[in-house]
C-alpha cells in the first residue's frame, strides 16, 4: 500500500538545511519493497541528498518507468509532483515535462529492466539530446516483479536463483553513457550511502543529463551465491575509483583535508566537485582515458564506482533549441500568439 | 474501383467539344524528382489569381526520384473542386505512362505529348476521340538553354507556356508570378521567360489557340487563399499558444510540424534570438507520445503529428494519458492502410482505431477537419478541449486535406480569443485549500481540479497508469477502480455537446440523406448540386467530431434512409454510428471509397445510386 503515509512524528532535534527542514521533509510514502532491498537505501540516499542541497520538495520532478526501482518515487519527496509511466519510457515523459518547465529539478528513477531492454533507445536518446535530468538506473541484473528473470545487465556466468547460468552478454549502462557523449556518469552501490549520497547532489546539480548506475541488489531474487549483484559479490568486487565530494555554492566551504591529487570540477550553478582517487591516476574529465580504465576493471571482474567521468557543462536540450528563460506553461499571450494583424498580412502570401 | 460514369456524366461528356468555359480539368504525368511542382504550382496560382475557382491533387509516389508522378488540376466557375476523375488534357512528359494515362482522358479530350521522341501512333488507335497535341519541348529546351538541369526544369515551364496559349491564361498574371518568383535572381527571371515564349509560340503555330476548353477571368477568389491542411494546422498551433512540439517524421504528417517550425521560427523568436517554443525531434512516435504527455502533463499546451502507423506505435501512451488525465493533442494524418499501406495516397482508414486507441476499455475525443479552414480552427479547438476534458484529442485529417493545396477562404483570427486551460488549481487556491485530491469531481462536471508540478507543495500527487482511486491513490479495489473509470466515460462522452457540432444542412422534400465526415464534404456537396439539378433533394449532415453531438443523433432519426460516405473499406464512421448511437440498423446505409485517391462527386453518386437501385 504505497501510497500509506509515515508517521509524521519527528524528533526535535532533527537538523534543519539552509531552507529550514529536516530529513523528514524529504521523505515519501511507506516503502512496499522487500525488507532489505536495495532500493530502499538508494530512496535513502536520495532523500539525504535533496535535504542537504536545500532543493524546495515541491520544485523538484520524480518520474519512472515500470518495475520495483520505478515504483520508488512514492517513498521519497511526498511533496513534488511524481509520475510513474509505462515501462521504459520515462526519458520521454521527463523531457517532454522538462520541455515544459526547464525551472524544476529533475530526478528520473530506474532499473536495468525498465532501462535496458524496451527503454534502451530512450534512455540513449535522453542522453543524445542531454535532458537536464538525474537520470538513475536502479541495478540489480534481475527481473524482481515477474519473480527472477535475467535483465540485460545481468552477467555471464552469473546464475539465477532457480540455478540457470546467463550465457547472454550485459549491457553495462556506465559503458554505453560515457561512449554516447554524456556528461555525468557514476556508479554507486545501495549498500554505501556515504559514497552515493554526494554523487547524487553532484547529479542533481549538473546541468544536462546526469547518470547515475546505482548496483542495488535484489534480496529476493538476486541475492544468492554465483549471482554477481548480490551484496556480498558486490562488496568483494567494488573498487571505489573516485570519491566524489560536493561543495554547493550556497554552503559554507568548510575547511577539509583534500588529497593533493583531487582534481575539482565546477558544475553550472557555481557548485564545486572535487574528486579524489584513492588508487591514484584516474582522471575523471579524460573520457577516453575513464573508457579504457574501466575496460581494464571490467576485465578483471571488479565493479568501478564512483563518478566516472564528468564535463563542465552549461548546455542542455533547451540551449540547444534557443528557449527563452522561464517556462513554457503559461507565457505572455502576447508573446505566444500573432494576433490577427499579422495573420492578414500572412494571408497575402497564400494568394 | 469506380463504376461507370452515370448517364449525367455522359451527357455533360458529350458537350466537351463545345465551348466550356472555366468548367474542365487538366492531369500532369511527370517523373518525380524532375521540378514539375513548381511549375504545376504556378498554372494553379496563375488560374487561381484569375479569380477562378481551382484545386489540386497531387498524385505522388513514396519515392525520391526516378517513379512516375501526376498532377491534377480542376478548374470550376462554380466552385466545385473535389476531385475529378476525368480530365480533358492530358499533359503527358512520361512515356512510361503514356498508355495508362490516356485511360483517363476525358472523351473528344487532348493528348498534350513531347514530340521531341517518336511517338508511336498505335497508342492512340482505341481513342479515335483524343487530339492529340505534339510539341517538342525537350528539344526546343535543348536549343535554347545550356546545362542538362536547367532544360529538365524549364521544360516544365515551357509545358506552362503551352497551356498560357492553349487555356488562354492571363499572360499579364503569369509575368506577375515571374517578377514576384524571381526578383531577386534576373537571370532565372529571364531563362523562366523565354522558356514560356517557347512554349505559348510553339501552340499558337500549330494548333487553334485557344482550345474550346479555357479559362476566362472571374471575381470568384479575392476573398480566398490555397494553402494545405498541414500548413494551416501548423499556423493554427501557433495561434492556439502550443509551445511544446514533439514528433517523428511520418508521411503525410511531416510538413505539419515544418509548418509549425516555420511560424514559430517568424512568431515565437524574440530580439535576443531566444524562442518561446520548443520543438524536439523524437526518436519515434513512441518518444514523441511520451514528450508531447510529459510536456502536457507539466502545464504546457503540447502537440505530436502523425500518421496511422505512428498512432498504432503510441498506443500505449494513449491509454495512460487517457486514464491519468492528461491534455495533450495529437494530429492524425490518415494515409493508406494497413500496415505501411500506400504512404502517399489518402484513407480515412484510422476513424476507429483513433477514437478507440490503447488496451482497456477507452474512448477519445476526435475532430475531424474537413479542409485547411477547419484545420487552422480546430487545431484551437483541439487544445481547448484537452485542456477542458484532461485528455488527449486527435484532430484527425488526412493525406489530401493535409499535403494538397485548396482553395478556402482568409483566415481570420479572433483577437478576444482565451485559451481555455482548464481546472487548474493556483498557489493561492492551493494555499487556501485543506486538500487536494487529484481525481475528485468536487463540482459534478466529471472533470476534476488538476495541479502543476512546481506550484504549491499541497498540489503534489503521484500520476500513474495503474489502478487508482478519486484520490489519486493506488488501488486494486473493485469497487474504487470502476468509480474512477465510469466517470472517465462519463467525463469523455459530456464533450458532445461542447466541441465542433455537426454541420446540417437540409432541403425541402429531401428524398435521403448523406452523413459524412472530413474531406469528402466537398464531393458529397457536388454530388448533391448535380441532384439538385435533377430536382431531387438531400439532406446533408457532416460530422465533425467524436464522441457524436446529440444533433447527430437526432439526424440521423429524422431520415428513413440515411446513406453513411466515408473513404475506407469497413464503413468505419457507419459502424461507429451504429455502435455509439441507439439508431437501428436498417435506415442507415454504408457507402465507401477506399482506392487511395480523394473521392469525387462522381463516385458519391454511383454509389449511392447503385445502392438506392
Amino acid at each position: 500500500m504505497s501510497y500509506i503515509k509515515k508517521p509524521v512524528a519527528r524528533h526535535p532535534a532533527l537538523p534543519k538545511n539552509a531552507i529550514g527542514l529536516t530529513v523528514r521533509d524529504y521523505e515519501g510514502s511507506l516503502s512496499t519493497l522487500c525488507a532489505g532491498c536495495g532500493h530502499d537505501s538508494t530512496t535513502a540516499a536520495i532523500v539525504q541528498a535533496f535535504w542537504s542541497l536545500g532543493i524546495e520538495p515541491h520544485t523538484a520532478v520524480k518520474l519512472s518507468g515500470i518495475g520495483c526501482s520505478s515504483k520508488t518515487p512514492t517513498y521519497f519527496l511526498g511533496e513534488a509532483h511524481g509520475f510513474n509511466s509505462v515501462h521504459g519510457r520515462m526519458p520521454s515523459v521527463a523531457t517532454g515535462a522538462n520541455a515544459a518547465n526547464q525551472d524544476l529539478t529533475y530526478i528520473g528513477i530506474s532499473g536495468d529492466g525498465d532501462s535496458l531492454s524496451i527503454g534502451l533507445g530512450q534512455f540513449c536518446h535522453a542522453i543524445r539530446r542531454n535532458v537536464n535530468l538525474a537520470y538513475i538506473c536502479e541495478n540489480n541484473g534481475v527481473y524482481g516483479l515477474t519473480k527472477g528473470q535475467f535483465s540485460a545487465s545481468a552477467d555471464v556466468g552469473s546464475k539465477s536463483k532457480k540455478g540457470e547460468t546467463n550465457e547472454a552478454r550485459p549491457i553495462d549502462p556506465v559503458m554505453l553513457a560515457i561512449t554516447l557523449g554524456a556528461t555525468f556518469v557514476a556508479r554507486g552501490f545501495s549498500g554505501d550511502k556515504g559514497q552515493l549520497v554526494p554523487i547524487l547532489e553532484a547529479a542533481l546539480r549538473h546541468k544536462g543529463f546526469a547518470f547515475v548506475d546505482v548496483i542495488s541488489p535484489c534480496v529476493a531474487f538476486n541475492d544468492h551465491k554465483g549471482s554477481t549483484k548480490s551484496y556480498m559479490y558486490t562488496r568483494e568486487n567494488y573498487t571505489q575509483v573516485t570519491e566524489a565530494d560536493l561543495v554547493p555554492l550556497r554552503r559554507e566551504i568548510i575547511a577539509k583535508q583534500v588529497a593533493h591529487e583531487a582534481t575539482t570540477v565546477k558544475l553550472h550553478d557555481g557548485s564545486v566537485v572535487t574528486l579524489r582517487c584513492p588508487e591514484g591516476d584516474y582522471d575523471a574529465t579524460d573520457r577516453g582515458a575513464a573508457f579504457k580504465h574501466l575496460s581494464e576493471l571490467k576485465e578483471r571482474g571488479e565493479v568501478a564506482t564512483g563518478l566516472l567521468y564528468v564535463e563542465e557543462s552549461d548546455s542542455d536540450m533547451h540551449s540547444m533549441n534557443r528557449t527563452a528563460p522561464g517556462d513554457l506553461v503559461a507565457p505572455d499571450w502576447d508573446l505566444l500568439c500573432p494576433g490577427n494583424d499579422r495573420l492578414q498580412s500572412l494571408m497575402a502570401e497564400f494568394r | 474501383m469506380n463504376a461507370p460514369p452515370t448517364a449525367a456524366a455522359g451527357a455533360r461528356a458529350a458537350d466537351r467539344r463545345t465551348s466550356r468555359v472555366n468548367d474542365f480539368a487538366i492531369k500532369i504525368a511527370t517523373v518525380n524528382g524532375t521540378g514539375s511542382a513548381s511549375a504545376n504550382g504556378m498554372l494553379m496560382q496563375a488560374i487561381f489569381r484569375m479569380g477562378v475557382p481551382i484545386s489540386g491533387k497531387n498524385v505522388f509516389p513514396s519515392n525520391i526520384q526516378g517513379l512516375p508522378t501526376w498532377y491534377e488540376i480542376r478548374v470550376n466557375g462554380d466552385g466545385h473542386t473535389a476531385r475529378t476523375p476525368i480530365f480533358d488534357i492530358f499533359i503527358a512528359m512520361n512515356p512510361q505512362t503514356y498508355a495508362k494515362d490516356l485511360e483517363t482522358v476525358a472523351e473528344n479530350g487532348w493528348f498534350l505529348y513531347d514530340s521531341t521522341w517518336p511517338f508511336d501512333p498505335e497508342l492512340l488507335s482505341g481513342r479515335p476521340d483524343v487530339t492529340p497535341l505534339g510539341i517538342p519541348l525537350a528539344k526546343l529546351c535543348q536549343e535554347n538553354f545550356k546545362g542538362s538541369r536547367t532544360r529538365i526544369l524549364l521544360k516544365n515551364i515551357a509545358y506552362v507556356g503551352a497551356l498560357v496559349a492553349l487555356l488562354d491564361l492571363d499572360m499579364e498574371v503569369v509575368e506577375g508570378m515571374l517578377n514576384e518568383k524571381f526578383a531577386k535572381k534576373a537571370h532565372l527571371l529571364e531563362a523562366n521567360r523565354v522558356a514560356l515564349k517557347l512554349g505559348g509560340d510553339y501552340a499558337r503555330e500549330h494548333f487553334a489557340c485557344p482550345l474550346p476548353i479555357r479559362v476566362e477571368s472571374l471575381d470568384k477568389t479575392s476573398d480566398h487563399i490555397m494553402i494545405d491542411g498541414n500548413t494551416a494546422a501548423g499556423l493554427g498551433c501557433v495561434f492556439a499558444g502550443a509551445t511544446v512540439a514533439a514528433w517523428y517524421p511520418i508521411t503525410p504528417s511531416t510538413s505539419l510540424v515544418d509548418g509549425f517550425t516555420k511560424f514559430a521560427e517568424r512568431y515565437r523568436t524574440n530580439e535576443d534570438g531566444t524562442r518561446n517554443v520548443i520543438i524536439m525531434q523524437a526518436e519515434d512516435e513512441l518518444s514523441a507520445a511520451g514528450m508531447t504527455i510529459g510536456a502536457g502533463w507539466a502545464g504546457a499546451r503540447s502537440f505530436t503529428s502523425t500518421s496511422g502507423a505512428g498512432i498504432s506505435l503510441m498506443n500505449e501512451f494513449l491509454g495512460l494519458a487517457y486514464y491519468a488525465e492528461i491534455p495533450s493533442v495529437f494530429f492524425n494524418i490518415m494515409r493508406t492502410g494497413p500496415s505501411t499501406g500506400m504512404p502517399t495516397r489518402t484513407q480515412q482508414g484510422d476513424i476507429f482505431s483513433t477514437a478507440y486507441a490503447s488496451h482497456g476499455d477507452t474512448a477519445h475525443i476526435c475532430i475531424y477537419p474537413a479542409d485547411p479552414g477547419e484545420c487552422f480552427t480546430m487545431s484551437a479547438d483541439a487544445f481547448d478541449l484537452a485542456e477542458r476534458y484532461q485528455t488527449p484529442v486527435f484532430v484527425v485529417s488526412d493525406l489530401d486535406i493535409g499535403m494538397n493545396d485548396w482553395m478556402v477562404p482568409r483566415f481570420s483570427w479572433d483577437d478576444d480569443y482565451v485559451p481555455d486551460r482548464g481546472k487548474v488549481l493556483s498557489a493561492d487556491e492551493l494555499e487556501t485549500m485543506e486538500a487536494f485530491y487529484r481525481y475528485l469531481d468536487v463540482d459534478g462536471d466529471e472533470i476534476p481540479y488538476r495541479t502543476l508540478p512546481g506550484v504549491h507543495p499541497k498540489g503534489a500527487y503521484f500520476t500513474r497508469g495503474s489502478g487508482h482511486d478519486k484520490y489519486g491513490r493506488y488501488t486494486e479495489d473493485s469497487v474504487l477502480y470502476q468509480e474512477v473509470v465510469d466517470r472517465l466515460k462519463r467525463k469523455v462522452n459530456s464533450s458532445g455537446t461542447t466541441s465542433p457540432q455537426p454541420i446540417i444542412e437540409r432541403q425541402e422534400g429531401a428524398q435521403f440523406s448523406i452523413v459524412t465526415i472530413g474531406g469528402c464534404d466537398r464531393a458529397v456537396r457536388e454530388a448533391i448540386a448535380h441532384w439538385n439539378e435533377e430536382g431531387v433533394a438531400v439532406d446533408f449532415m457532416r460530422v465533425r467530431a467524436f464522441p457524436f453531438s446529440p444533433a447527430v443523433e437526432e439526424f440521423l432519426r429524422e431520415h428513413d434512409d440515411n446513406y453513411i460516405v466515408e473513404q475506407n473499406r469497413d464503413g468505419q464512421l457507419h459502424r461507429m454510428l451504429l455502435l455509439e448511437t441507439d439508431i437501428e440498423k436498417k435506415p442507415i446505409t454504408s457507402v465507401t471509397s477506399y482506392n487511395g485517391l480523394p473521392l469525387s462527386a462522381h463516385h458519391v453518386r454511383s454509389g449511392i445510386e447503385r445502392k438506392r437501385a
